[in-house]
C-alpha cells in the first residue's frame, strides 16, 4: 500500500507568532518551526497501517526551506521518503492554492491512502482535507479517531459531538485524523541515523505540473485586508466565598447562560 | 562537538520530556511509585538501547549519545534518568563489555528494548567507598552451580516488576597476594534464595526503585559467571569510570532544569512592585547558576568524548563527576531560594530537584573518591 502524509510545518504554539507587515502572510522565519502537532498524528498512523499490511509511506510537505527540518522528524520516526514541495511561486497561496498545488504533487507521486492532520496550528482552517479529496476525486474521510484496512476497503470511524459515526470507502481515499487516534511516536537515535539515509526529492511547480496562475499570493481568493493583534485577555471575575460563593458562582454561570 | 544526529536526538528526548515526563512525574514521585508506564514509552523511543549494537537489539549509538539522553531526562526528572543510567550503565553495559555471546544473546535484546531492566550489586551494608575491603558476599562452586550468600544495599532498579537480572559482585576465592578474589555473576530475578527487600524510604529519587537484596544459599549455573573468574574487580572498575560520566550528565541535567525554572518564576513572581528577576541579586544566582552548569556540561563532554575515542579518561570522568554534583547541589539550593516559600513545596519542580541533588555528591563514588581518584591520577604519594 501506497501511503502518502501530508505535513505542515508550523511556528511553534509556545513562541509568539506573527504577521509581516509587507504583505500580510505568517512571518514563518519569527519563530521556530515544528511538525504540526496533528501531522505527528497521521505519520504515526501511517507507520502503523503499514507495519500491519506492508507498503511505503511517503512524506509530502509544501514550504519553504527550512520545511526540511519537518520533513526530517517525520523521516526519523520511520516514513520512507519525502517530496518536498518548494517554490517561491507558492509562497501566500491560500488553502484553495494549497490544495491544487498539493493535490498536483500526489497525482504526481501516486497513492492508495493520503493521510492529513485534521488541523493546522496557525492557519486552522480544517479545510485540506476536503477539498484535496474534491480535487483528487477520491472519497473523503475526515476526523478519523480509529482507520481500519481490508482489501481495498477503508472503514473509519469520524468523532461527531456525541460520540463517533462508522463510515466506509474504498481506496484510494482521503483520510484526515484526530488526536485521540494513536500516540505518536518518538524519533529513536536509529530512526535519526536512518533518516540521513532516505531520499528527500524537491520539486517546483514546473516539476509538478502546477500551473503558477493558480496559485502564490496574488492569486489567493481570500485576501487578509488587515490584521491587528490580539486585545489582551480581560481580567476574570474572582468570587471570593463568604458563605454565598456557591450562590453567586451558579449566577454568575446562568448570567452566561452555562447553566 | 556534536553531530547533527547527537544534536537530533537530545531534541527527540527534550521534547519526550516536556510532553511525557514532566506532566505525570510529580504524582508518582509524591506517592514514591515507579513509573511504568513512562518507562515504557522511554523503552518505545529507544533509550535503553542508546549504546547497544544493533545485532543485540540496541541503536547502535554511543555512550555520548545516552550523556545526552540522560541529561534531557534529568532536567525534567531524576528518577527517570537514574532508572535509565542504572539500567544501561550498570545493567546493560557489563553484560555487553564482558558477557559471553550468549549471554548478551540472552539478555541484551530485551534490555535494549527497556522490557527488562539490569541491576548492579557491588555496595553491601558494610561498605560502597571501600568495596573491595567491605565485601562480604560470597560464591562458591558447588555442582556445577555457584552458591551465592551474603547481602548487597542500595541497589538501583534490583526489585521492579520488569527486573530481570542482577549482577552480583562476590568474593570466589583468595588470590595468591592473600586478597580477595573476585567475580560477577548474573542472578536472573526470581531465582530461589534471593531475597528482595521493600523498597527504601528514600529523601529523593522517589519514583525510582532502590532495594537490599540478599542471598541465602542462591544457586545459578556455573556459566553465569560474567567474563572470566577474578576480574570481578577490574570489572567494577571500568563500569564505575564509565558510570561517572553519565552521573556527570545526570547532574548537569538537573543543574540546568534549576536555571530553566529559576528564568521562568523569575520573570513571573513580582516583589515590591517588580518581577524579582530585575533585582542584581535574583540575576546573580541565576548567571552563576548558568555557568556552574555550563561549565560542567563542558567537563562530561570532554569525558564522553575520550571515552568515545577509547582514551584514557579515568581523571576526566572524575573530575566531571566532582564538578557536575557540585553544581547539581549548588543549583537545586540557589533555585529553591529562587523560588522562596514555594521552593520548599513539592509541587513544585526545584523541591524535587534540592531533594534529589544530595544523592549525585554520593552515588557512584562520593565526591571525596573522586577527590582521592584525581589525586591518585595527578601521582601524589599515597
Ligand atoms: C494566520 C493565517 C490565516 C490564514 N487564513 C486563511 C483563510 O482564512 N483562508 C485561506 O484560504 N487560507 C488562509 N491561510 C493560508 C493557509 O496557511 C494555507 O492555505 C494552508 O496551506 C492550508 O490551510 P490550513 O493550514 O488551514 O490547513 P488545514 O486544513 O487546517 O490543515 C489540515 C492538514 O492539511 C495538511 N497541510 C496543510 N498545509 C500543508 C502543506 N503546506 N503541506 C503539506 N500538508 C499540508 C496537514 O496534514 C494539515 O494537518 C492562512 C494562513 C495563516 C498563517
Ligand atoms: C539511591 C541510591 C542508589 C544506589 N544505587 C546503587 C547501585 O545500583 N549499585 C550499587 O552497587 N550501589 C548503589 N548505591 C550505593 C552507593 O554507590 C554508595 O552509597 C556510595 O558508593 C557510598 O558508599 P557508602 O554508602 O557505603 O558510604 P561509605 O563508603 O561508608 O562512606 C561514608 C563517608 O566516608 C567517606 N569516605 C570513605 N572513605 C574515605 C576516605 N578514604 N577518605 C575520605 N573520605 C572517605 C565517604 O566519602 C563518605 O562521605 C546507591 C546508593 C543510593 C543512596
Amino acid at each position: 500500500m501506497n501511503i502518502v502524509v501530508c505535513v505542515k510545518q508550523v511556528p511553534d504554539t509556545a513562541t509568539e507568532r506573527k504577521l509581516r507587515s509587507e504583505d500580510k502572510t505568517l512571518d514563518r522565519d519569527a519563530a521556530d518551526g515544528v511538525v504540526n502537532e496533528l501531522d505527528e498524528y497521521a505519520v504515526e498512523e501511517a507507520l502503523r497501517l503499514k507495519e500491519a499490511h506492508g507498503g511505503e509511506v511517503t512524506v509530502l510537505s509544501m514550504g519553504p526551506a527550512k520545511a526540511t527540518e519537518t520533513i526530517r522528524k517525520a523521516l526519523a520516526m520511520g516514513a520512507d521518503k519525502a517530496v518536498h514541495l518548494h517554490d517561491d511561486a507558492l509562497h501566500g497561496s491560500d488553502a484553495l492554492g494549497t490544495s491544487y498545488a498539493v493535490s498536483q504533487a500526489l497525482k504526481k507521486i501516486g497513492f492508495d491512502l493520503v493521510i492529513l492532520g485534521s488541523e493546522s496550528t496557525d492557519a486552522r482552517t480544517g479545510m485540506l482535507a476536503a477539498m484535496l479529496a474534491e480535487r483528487l476525486g477520491a472519497p473523503q474521510l475526515t476526523l478519523a479517531s480509529k482507520v481500519e484496512i481490508e482489501g481495498t476497503a477503508i472503514r473509519v470511524e469520524r468523532i461527531t459531538d456525541y460520540g463517533y459515526d462508522k463510515v466506509e470507502a474504498s481506496l484510494p481515499a482521503v483520510v484526515s485524523v484526530v488526536e485521540k487516534i494513536n500516540e505518536p511516536r518518538y524519533p529513536s537515535f536509529k530512526g535519526i541515523m536512518a533518516a540521513k539515509k532516505k531520499p528527500v526529492e524537491t520539486l517546483g511547480i514546473a516539476d509538478a505540473d502546477i500551473a503558477a496562475d493558480q496559485v502564490g499570493l496574488a492569486n489567493s481568493w481570500s485576501e487578509v485586508v488587515d490584521f491587528a493583534a490580539a486585545p489582551p485577555r480581560a481580567a476574570g471575575t474572582v468570587i471570593k466565598d463568604e458563605g454565598d460563593g456557591g450562590a453567586r458562582a451558579a449566577e454568575f454561570l446562568a448570567s452566561k447562560k452555562f447553566i | 562537538m556534536l553531530n547533527d544526529e547527537h544534536v537530533e536526538l537530545r531534541k527527540s528526548v527534550e521534547e519526550f520530556a516536556r510532553e511525557v515526563v514532566a506532566p505525570v512525574i510529580g504524582d508518582y514521585y509524591e506517592r514514591c511509585e515507579f513509573p511504568y508506564d513512562v518507562v515504557r514509552r522511554m523503552g518505545a523511543m529507544g533509550l535503553f538501547g542508546l549504546p547497544v549494537p544493533e545485532e543485540y537489539g540496541g541503536m547502535g549509538g554511543d555512550y555520548f549519545a545516552l550523556c545526552l539522553a540522560l541529561e534531557e531526562l534529568a532536567r525534567v526528572d531524576s528518577s527517570v534518568a537514574i532508572t535509565l543510567e542504572a539500567a544501561v550503565s550498570l545493567g546493560a553495559m557489563p553484560i555487553l563489555r564482558y558477557g559471553t555471546d550468549e549471554q548478551k544473546r540472552r539478555w541484551l535484546p530485551g534490555m535494549a528494548a527497556g522490557e527488562i531492566l539490569g541491576a548492579f550489586g557491588l555496595t553491601e551494608p558494610g561498605g560502597g567507598s571501600d568495596v573491595a575491603g567491605g565485601m562480604r558476599t560470597t560464591a562458591a562452586l558447588d555442582g556445577g552451580e555457584w552458591v551465592i550468600n551474603g547481602s548487597k544495599a542500595f541497589i538501583t532498579n534490583s526489585g521492579t516488576d520488569i527486573t530481570g537480572v542482577v549482577a552480583v559482585a562476590a568474593i570466589t576465592g583468595r588470590r595468591e597476594d592473600g586478597r580477595p578474589e573476585i567475580s560477577t555473576i548474573l542472578v536472573p530475578s526470581g531465582t530461589p534464595g534471593m531475597t528482595v527487600s521493600k523498597k527504601y524510604s528514600k529523601v529523593g529519587w522517589s519514583a525510582s526503585d532502590t532495594r537490599e537484596l540478599s542471598f541465602t544459599d542462591c544457586r545459578v549455573p556455573e556459566e553465569n559467571i560474567l567474563g572470566e573468574r577474578g576480574r570481578g574487580y577490574a570489572q567494577f572498575l571500568q563500569t564505575l569510570d564509565e558510570g561517572r560520566v553519565a552521573i556527570a550528565a545526570v547532574s548537569v541535567g538537573l543543574a540546568q532544569g534549576c536555571v530553566d525554572e529559576s528564568l521562568r518564576y523569575a520573570r513571573e513572581r513580582r516583589a515590591f512592585g517588580q518581577e524579582i528577576g530585575c533585582y542584581q541579586a535574583i540575576q546573580f544566582k541565576i548567571v552563576d547558576m548558568e555557568a556552574r552548569a555550563h561549565t560542567a556540561r563542558l567537563a562530561y563532554y570532554h569525558a564522553a568524548e575520550r571515552m568515545v575515542a577509547g582514551l584514557p579518561f579515568k581523571k576526566e570522568a572524575a573530575i566531571a563527576k566532582l564538578v557536575a554534583s557540585n553544581a547539581a547541589m549548588d543549583n537545586a539550593r540557589d533555585a529553591t531560594q529562587v523560588f522562596g516559600g514555594y521552593g520548599f513545596m513539592n509541587e513544585f519542580p526545584v523541591g524535587r530537584f534540592y531533594r534529589d541533588a544530595k544523592i549525585l555528591e554520593i552515588g557512584e563514588g562520593t565526591s571525596e573518591v573522586q577527590r582521592m581518584l584525581i589525586a591518585r591520577e595527578l601521582g601524589l604519594p599515597t
